[in-house]
């Protein structure tokens, strides 16, 4: 102990202390960060190219196919022109329309999804067919058309309304969860409405025939009122969901925080499940129950990879649903029979599955490399801390030498890793120029002492801490500050140093509170 | 009497309220679990999403014989329940959207596949989905000599299966579905019983919707064991009241089918339709009359005990007046001071009469039992005065609300406690004298 040269560790521990105190922290792994962002980029690019190329390969690919009897008539430059640049009337109608629609799906589904009422548009599609019918006989009844527009979208959204009353009482007021619910109102609704269906095809006044077709929708065949329909109610809830933005923005992520800062929680959730309603009723009619339960929920999942700022995600939501809905009715009008609903749901859910795979924010892939990375950090650091505290019990630890080394042999009683583990650890941090490994001895470079140094303070401030303010036994704090050092900022730090200042500052790396090694 | 004018034949109508029957019970063995892991929506999501797998089995077997189909949605339905689970896990999607994902991708991809092979197949994708239970008897089959519709055939196997299933698994479903980590660390893989669960649910809603139509399956996945769970605490009831209830739903539901429509001067209408109504009219009845946790149950219990409250508070306020030896207040003073309402008032008094705590007529005067109770009333709360003061050194201008709440529930057991603990006092914190447990005389 006597012989412990401070000067060297002090110089070292001040030096970790500047570049602690620069912003970023450790500036090594900035540059490993930078490489690895700059792969990542390369290979995004990459994916994008080869998505460019595989898709259309495959798109005819998979005609080839599925129409073996059939002549491949991939479409001519001409029919490509007349869809790309909207020169068919009705392709632009379907085109807007469907755009208009993903815009504002895109935008309440975003919403109901934050709010995990992602089926609800599912439940409310559902439950609208009562309400359809009914309208359908008392308009008959009335002498009017049975068939119009007005009465049918009223009595839609009427019965909406009442499920999704349905809905929250349920929720709100017995023992069931939100999914019951809408199970519960989805099933008995459609069958009421089935059953006032089966009521109709008996009636002698008025021709039922396609009345279930309202909720089942015929997108390619969209006429001007539809699309109009599909415009007014768009803008309406998309400047509703636009003004109370705010408003939505607490109720979607703490209900009762929202109460409690003076909103009232039950009129604006009525006012967004109106929305709700509102664009689901005027969309079913256009394009279909599932067309619109895919534009509720698809886009705005897709968008939750992508970030964690509330308005980007609506608007990358409504985005999707909207590039979604055009590319969709694109190549259903150029490829002949591919129906126009369907494509649209498919496109969006390859977005959500591009997404899901590349999202910046949640994706697969950038939450693995996150957790790689995080892994290769922790794995160095145990390894550094491992060759500090093999070296410090024979005295020769304590100040930088270039002879400072660690057998192989001796770091694997160190912790419970295996030899291939540990070389791995060892071959990790020699490209961080922490540690050269020359035969079976492990060689701490300047750069791997003063981490290792810094390391094992870390760890055993921590212990110490434990032991003094968490009344922790001595033999018991190892695996708690094991697993917390590889997350202590420096200002938590600091704030140990400030708190053990009279414990014990004798030595810059404390002395360890406990036994080193795995046999103990 | 209205039933007697239309025709019942136990031929037709007797063997449609036997495949409505066991289409709800195979449904509803499983519903419980669905609704105990808050996946009820996986019924509607696999009865749309088996649209692709019947539409490839059509074009590779290139027949419309049903084993084919059957194989080809049971598959696909697992494929559901599997790629809802993955999207679930790996995308960290919330489980409703998932599902949706999955589904609407499924359906539409079938869709894709049928308009793609339009002119080889006489496949509309609404006949395939909703079978009609009505036209169950236009087709039979013979088995063991006995003429049974062909639905008979594909749902008594379901159901013995299903029953088997639950009955044989049922402590491993019963732990896997409350706490899937006890079910592990108990080393069984409560993963295992999920796919077993999806796979017979795939199974079930396939073969139900393939003869009754699917909005029967999903309603009595979900609608029979949700009104069971609010009738009971115990899984075993659970299952065995949601059997019951999704039976009586499919008889009642063709009776109604044929008579309600009758009422407005209709002929009949869709049975599978009425099924699904009369399970949620079972359900509205359940969640509102059910002896624990009905809605208006639990309304009229709450109502009771604040009417009970208010006695409390009357009989302790006068019992207090007694001792201050003010004057009887009169009942506009209680009201005002009690912030009792005019009905919840006259309820309260009326009861205070009828059980001879309050005298009969006139002025508002504690009779002698009436007295005792404001007695222990006002110890109880003078005692947890005391109590709180004392022991758990609470401030003394903050003490009385608690003691008002905690007086309501305090029996003598207690009180006797509260008095130990306080070392008898004669006083509460405020000064007022603690009345004795019983008269001093």
């Amino acid at each position: 102990m006597g012989s412990r040269n401070s000067a060297p560790s002090e110089l070292a521990i001040l030096s970790w202390r500047i570049r602690s105190a620069k912003p970023g922290g450790n500036g090594r792994c900035k540059h490993g960060n930078a490489r690895w962002a700059s792969g990542l980029h390369r290979c995004y690019a990459f994916l994008a190219g080869l998505v460019l190329i595989a898709v259309p390969t495959t798109l005819s690919a998979a005609e080839t196919r599925s129409l073996t009897d059939h002549s491949v008539h991939w479409p001519t430059w001409e029919q490509w022109q007349r869809v790309i640049f909207l020169q068919d009337y009705n392709t632009r109608l379907v085109v807007f329309g469907v755009a208009v629609l993903g815009a504002g799906a895109g935008l309440v589904g975003g919403f109901t999804l934050l709010r995990k009422r992602a089926l609800m548009g599912d439940a409310l599609s559902h439950a609208s067919l009562p309400g359809i019918a009914l309208a359908f006989i008392i308009a008959t009844k009335l002498g009017a058309d049975g068939k119009s527009l007005p009465y049918l979208l009223t009595g839609a959204t009427l019965s909406g309304l009442f499920g999704v009353a349905v809905i929250l009482w349920i929720r709100n007021h017995t023992r069931l969860k939100e999914d019951t619910a809408l199970g519960i109102v989805l099933s008995v609704f459609f069958g009421a409405g089935m059953a006032i269906l089966g009521v109709i095809q008996n009636m002698e006044q008025g021709n039922a025939a396609g009345l279930d077709g309202f909720i089942y929708g015929k997108t390619a065949s969209m006429r001007l009122g539809d699309a109009q329909l599909i415009v007014v109610a768009s803008l309406i809830v998309i400047a509703v969901c636009l003004v109370l933005f705010k408003e939505f923005q607490l109720l979607c992520f703490d209900e009762a925080f929202a109460g409690s800062r003076g909103f009232r929680v039950i009129v604006l959730d009525t006012i967004l499940m109106t929305m709700v309603v509102l664009i689901t009723i005027v969309g079913l009619q256009a394009v279909g129950l599932i067309l619109m339960i895919a534009l509720m929920v698809i886009p705005a999942a897709a968008a939750r990879f992508w970030t964690d700022v509330m308005w980007r995600m609506m608007a990358c939501s409504m985005l999707i649903g909207t590039v979604g809905g055009v590319i969709g009715a694109t190549i259903s009008a150029v490829f002949p029979r591919l129906p126009s609903g369907a494509m649209i749901v498919l496109v969006c859910s390859c977005f959500f599955f591009v997404s899901m795979l590349f999202g910046r924010s949640r994706g697969i892939l950038i939450r693995y490399v996150r957790r790689r990375r995080l892994n290769r950090r922790v794995e160095r650091q145990h390894l550094l801390r491992a060759m500090y505290e093999s070296l410090e019990p024979s005295e020769r630890a304590l100040s930088f030498e270039p002879s400072l080394s660690a057998s192989i042999e001796e770091l694997l009683p160190m912790r419970s890793w295996s030899r291939r583990r540990l070389l791995k650890a060892i071959r990790m941090a020699q490209d961080d120029e922490m540690v050269t490994l020359r035969g079976t001895e492990a060689h701490l470079t300047r750069a791997g002492f003063v981490e290792a140094a810094r390391l094992t303070r870390q760890h055993r401030m921590w212990e110490m801490y434990l032991i003094a303010y968490a009344e922790i036994a001595p033999s018991m704090v190892d695996r708690d500050a094991d697993a917390i050092e590889h997350v202590l900022e420096p200002q938590i730090i600091n704030q140990l140093e400030e708190l053990l200042e009279k414990e014990n500052t004798s030595s810059l790396v404390p002395v360890s509170p406990h036994q080193i090694g795995v046999a103990r | 009497m209205i039933l007697a004018d239309i025709i019942w034949s136990w031929s037709v109508d007797g063997w449609i309220m036997l495949v409505g029957s066991l289409c709800a019970i195979a449904a509803a063995l499983l519903g419980n679990f669905l609704v105990l892991r808050k996946m009820s929506m996986l019924g509607d999501a696999v009865t749309h999403a088996v649209l692709p797998g019947i539409a490839v089995a059509f074009l590779i077997s290139n027949s419309r014989s049903s084993l084919p189909m059957f194989v080809g949605a049971v598959i696909v339905g697992i494929l559901t329940a599997l790629f809802t689970e993955w999207i679930r896990q790996f995308g960290k999607v919330d489980e409703g959207a998932s599902m949706g994902v999955v589904f609407t991708s499924l359906f539409a991809l079938g869709l894709v596949i049928l308009d793609q092979a339009a002119d080889r197949v006489d496949l509309d994708p609404k006949c395939v989905l909703y079978g009609s239970i009505e036209l169950t008897t236009f087709e039979m089959v013979t088995i063991f000599g006995y003429d049974v519709p062909r639905a008979v055939s594909v749902l008594l196997p379901v159901v013995i299966i299903n029953a088997m299933f639950v009955g044989l698994f049922f402590k491993e479903l019963r732990i896997c579905s409350f706490d899937p980590a006890l079910a592990t660390t108990m080393g069984f893989s409560a993963k295992l019983m999920h796919y077993l669960l999806m796979v017979l649910v795939s199974v079930t809603a396939v073969a139900s919707f393939e003869s009754v139509g699917s909005i029967l399956v999903v309603a009595m996945f979900v609608v029979a064991p949700a009104a069971a769970y609010m009738l009971t605490d115990r899984l075993g009831v659970m299952i065995g009241l949601s059997i019951v209830i999704a039976v009586a739903a499919a008889l009642s539901g063709h009776v109604a089918a044929r008579v309600v429509p009758t009422w407005f001067g209709y002929g009949s209408t869709t049975t599978a339709g009425m099924m699904a109504v009369m399970a949620g009219v079972l359900f509205a009845f359940a969640a509102t009359l059910s002896p624990k946790h009905g809605v208006v149950v639990k309304w009229i219990r709450r109502q009771l005990l604040s009417v009970q409250i208010l006695c409390d508070d009357i009989v302790a306020l006068l019992y207090r007046c007694e001792e201050r030896s003010s004057g009887m207040p009169l009942r506009s003073d209680l009201s005002e001071q009690l912030f009792a309402g005019r009905f919840y008032l006259s309820a309260a008094l009326t009861m205070l009469r009828r059980r001879g705590e309050l005298a009969a007529e006139g002025e508002l005067r504690l009779s002698e039992a009436g007295r005792d109770r404001g007695r222990k009333l006002v110890r109880s709360h003078r005692l947890w005065e005391q109590y709180l003061v004392s022991e758990a050194s609470a401030e003394t201008d903050r003490i009385h609300d608690k003691a008002e709440r905690f007086e309501h529930f305090t029996d003598k057991v207690l009180r006797d406690r509260l008095d130990r603990a306080t070392e008898t006092p004669d006083q509460d914190p405020h000064g007022s004298p603690i009345p004795r447990e019983s008269h001093p005389d």
